[in-house]
């Protein structure tokens, strides 16, 4: 035993020498919580290499910054698919090989397995489907229960404070939708100056009866504490309050609006392929099926051969039908003068 | 002179050596505070200020294009000839082949809204096209990738675009534009403006309530004994070393609407409707007006600890009233005072970030929220850089105005 000492201490100290160390990013709570269970953690057991797991609240200013500046801090970086098309068309994120993604656990190539959306972008590989809608509690509206987004805007009907979330983003889109624009033609309307005056008078309706709040998690505490009868949310973080802490929750698909995000490398870092290595190893069939814990769907379709069939139902990706598409190139070409004239609207 | 008289010119001159050392050996420890401040603040509100006027993005893209552009007069209705179109369609190819296509559209989006992903989908188009052939018909296959390169309005945003030193971002700050004539008018948005002013009535108005309140907390720790005072004064710093954070967010739960205010105020039965308090401009007054209270109340307090109170004593015993005795006496000495209180309440408030993001809602939101703005989700750091040039100069333009009408040398801190 006293000689083996040496040699197991030798092996640990060449073990960690050839170990690197990758800096992840992602958004936190609980979400990140399923993602360091079901993805960092493997991958660190699996290959010796250390992960250092950070949290941002997205957008791309600090990848800009880094990538300019030549310093590159992160590694990887979960992004929403919002940001994804303006980071690689400006050349902050390096292209991943989709052809060297691994095929599903059933043996599904890759570009089978994965669903269209999670690799139309160059520069990310789907992790997740997650969406935005609306929610109410059991425990202040009783009775008729509101089930479309025509009922967000009708204070009439359904009195209280309703909390949204503080950007053009999906507010215009539902306003148009609850106006009686279909689906399909929301982003074609919202193109014009008539569509965008629509859409703000819409919101203009129920203006005083709207909180404004900035972050996700801010949104099932205000239906926690009775500050809103209704939220918008990200579906993960109701679905969590149900599951996790029992609350009278509802959660409202009609006209939800679900997009993905993705997992991608920041330009320049100096651990490409070690980050390749993680992004493969994140997006396999299993890793992705531990994402549904949190009610976000996974981006493979052999993965739901793990999932709990109870969760299922539950998953944005069950829901496509009732939503729509959330358009990052609309929101490429309008969000800077949206939302511009979003905040005008608000100082009114 | 006198001091030639008992010392030696040798003398003078060996004193006013040792002088000049000590000097330099002052200036010598000072050297480091010096190119600290000048490197992290300096250089960086002059970077900013250069960023907001200089912005050579588009010209380094498309350098080629725009030289040629040159020729085309922007003010008649006809579209930049062949030739432009051809230099400008194989320019977007080698763009799109670096992938800094993104970048242009980006810049383009801004004087033009909706064209980002046009020029996005046509550098795509463009990456399978031949050099050689787009050499001869890269106009036509421009104007028939999509009907929105033949609008006159993209080439006159690319052409303004393209200009390195530009004021169109000041105009941006002042809620003006330049039409497609070159005239300056007023911008469809009607927004910074209105928001630079929204700042400045808060920041005065916390100025003002901050010495409301103050003065008098400030008079009475001046005059209480002193073991009152130092208790009092811990009350007053125990706050001021707690985290601003940690304040700011206290006041979400004392101002919502189930919070603590409205709660005691329904169960005592003053109010029947809780107040709406949080998320508004009220919120961020009350909010700043408590975080920025220290601020006034230890330069008053030092100033007034050493007043001698013989002085109004000796106004009151020959036979002025108490009231016009104050006015008179006292007020008048505490003016340094109040001045070093409400120049550090009124700067800080007028610049502050954190607090109206966080308890201000939509109405309690000030100038520096929409340079967060600017700077972290719509990422054009020209425009802030601007907008933080502009409330630079305005602080300064008061701090001018101050010095002439109260005068700098009246400040005091202790």
């Amino acid at each position: 035993m006293k000689r083996l000492l040496p040699i197991v201490a030798l092996a640990t100290v060449c073990n960690l020498a050839s170990a690197e160390q990758l800096t992840a990013v992602s958004f936190g709570g609980a979400y990140g919580a399923a993602q360091q269970k079901h993805m960092i953690d493997p991958f660190v057991a699996e290959t010796g290499h250390k992960i250092l797991f950070e949290n941002y609240s997205g957008g791309i200013a600090e990848i800009k910054a880094q990538v300019e500046s030549g310093n590159i801090l992160w590694d990887v970086i979960d992004i929403e698919v919002i940001d994804l098309e303006r980071a690689c068309s400006e050349g902050l994120l390096e292209v991943i090989p989709h052809d060297t993604l691994p095929p599903g656990d059933d043996g599904t190539p890759a570009a089978e397995d994965f669903s269209e959306a999670a690799l139309s972008n160059e520069c990310g590989v789907g992790n997740i489907v997650w969406t935005v809608l609306y929610a109410f509690s059991n425990d202040t509206i009783k009775g008729g229960q509101p089930s479309t987004i025509a009922d967000l805007f009708d204070t009439k009907k359904y009195p209280g404070k309703r909390a949204l979330r503080k950007r053009p983003q999906v507010n215009l889109e539902w306003a148009l939708i609850a106006d009686g624009v279909p689906k399909e033609q929301v982003y074609e309307v919202l193109e014009t100056e008539e569509g965008q005056a629509r859409a703000f008078a819409k919101l203009a309706t129920i203006s005083d009866d709207i909180i404004w709040f900035d972050s996700w998690s801010q949104a099932p505490q205000l239906l926690n504490d009775g500050g809103a009868v209704m939220v918008q949310s990200a579906n993960g973080r109701i679905f969590d309050a149900i599951q996790s802490e029992g609350k009278p929750f509802e959660m409202v698909w009609d006209a939800h609006l679900y997009d993905l995000d993705v997992w991608a490398i920041v330009k320049g870092t100096k651990k490409k392929e070690l980050a390749m290595e993680f992004i493969r190893f994140a997006t396999g069939s299993k890793p992705l099926s531990g994402m549904p814990e949190v009610a976000y769907g996974p981006t493979r379709n052999s993965s739901y051969a793990y999932v709990d069939k109870a969760v299922i139902p539950k998953l944005p990706s069950s829901h496509l039908d009732e939503g729509l598409k959330a358009s990052g190139e609309f929101w490429a070409d309008y969000g800077e003068s949206l939302g511009e004239k979003f905040n005008e609207w608000l100082l009114k | 002179m006198e001091t030639s008289s008992s010392l030696s010119v040798e003398e003078i001159l060996s004193s006013k050596r040792v002088l000049k050392r000590k000097k330099r050996l002052l200036l010598l420890f000072t050297t480091p505070l010096l190119i600290f401040v000048f490197i992290t603040f300096i250089a960086p509100i002059a970077t900013m200020l250069y960023r907001s006027v200089y912005h050579p993005t588009v010209s380094q893209l498309i350098p080629l294009s725009l030289s040629q552009m040159k020729n085309w007069d922007e003010t008649q209705s006809a579209l930049p000839d062949g030739m432009v179109l051809r230099e400008f369609s194989l320019e977007l190819r080698s763009l799109a082949e670096q992938r800094l296509s993104g970048k242009l559209a980006e810049e383009i989006n801004r004087l033009k809204p909706g064209s980002s992903s046009l020029i996005k989908s046509t550098a795509r188009k463009l990456r399978k096209q031949k050099p050689e052939q787009l050499q001869l018909t890269g106009d036509q296959f421009l104007l028939a990738s999509h009907k929105k390169w033949q609008d006159i309005e993209l080439w006159r945003a690319i052409k303004r675009a393209g200009q390195p030193f530009t004021d169109s971002y000041y105009l941006t700050t002042l809620d003006l534009t330049r039409n497609s004539a070159g005239e300056i008018e007023q911008r469809d948005t009607q927004i910074y403006l209105k928001l630079y002013w929204k700042s400045l009535k808060i920041a005065l108005i916390i100025t003002l309530l901050t010495a409301i309140f103050a003065y008098p907390l400030a008079y009475y720790l001046a005059t209480a004994p002193s073991k009152i005072a130092n208790r009092l004064m811990v009350l007053v710093l125990l706050p001021f070393w707690t985290s601003l954070l940690v304040r700011t967010t206290s006041w979400i739960a004392i101002l919502q609407t189930n919070g603590v205010l409205n709660s005691s105020l329904q169960a005592l039965g003053i109010i029947d409707q809780p107040f709406e308090l949080l998320y508004t401009e009220y919120a961020t007054i009350i909010a700043m007006t408590h975080i920025l209270l220290p601020f006034m109340i230890l330069p008053l307090y030092s100033v007034m600890k050493n007043i001698d109170p013989s002085y109004l004593r000796a106004a009151l015993s020959l036979g002025a009233r108490p009231i016009p005795a104050f006015f008179k006496i006292y007020l008048p000495m505490t003016v340094p005072g109040v001045s070093a209180g409400a120049l550090l309440v009124f700067i800080i408030s007028i610049g502050y970030y954190i607090t109206p993001a966080i308890v201000g809602g939509t109405e309690g939101q000030m100038i520096s929220n929409i340079i967060a703005f600017h700077m972290q989700s719509s990422n054009n750091w020209e425009l802030a850089a601007a907008l933080g040039s502009l409330l630079l100069a305005l602080i300064l333009a008061l701090y001018w105005v101050y010095d002439r009408y109260v005068g700098v040398n009246n400040i005091k801190l202790g």
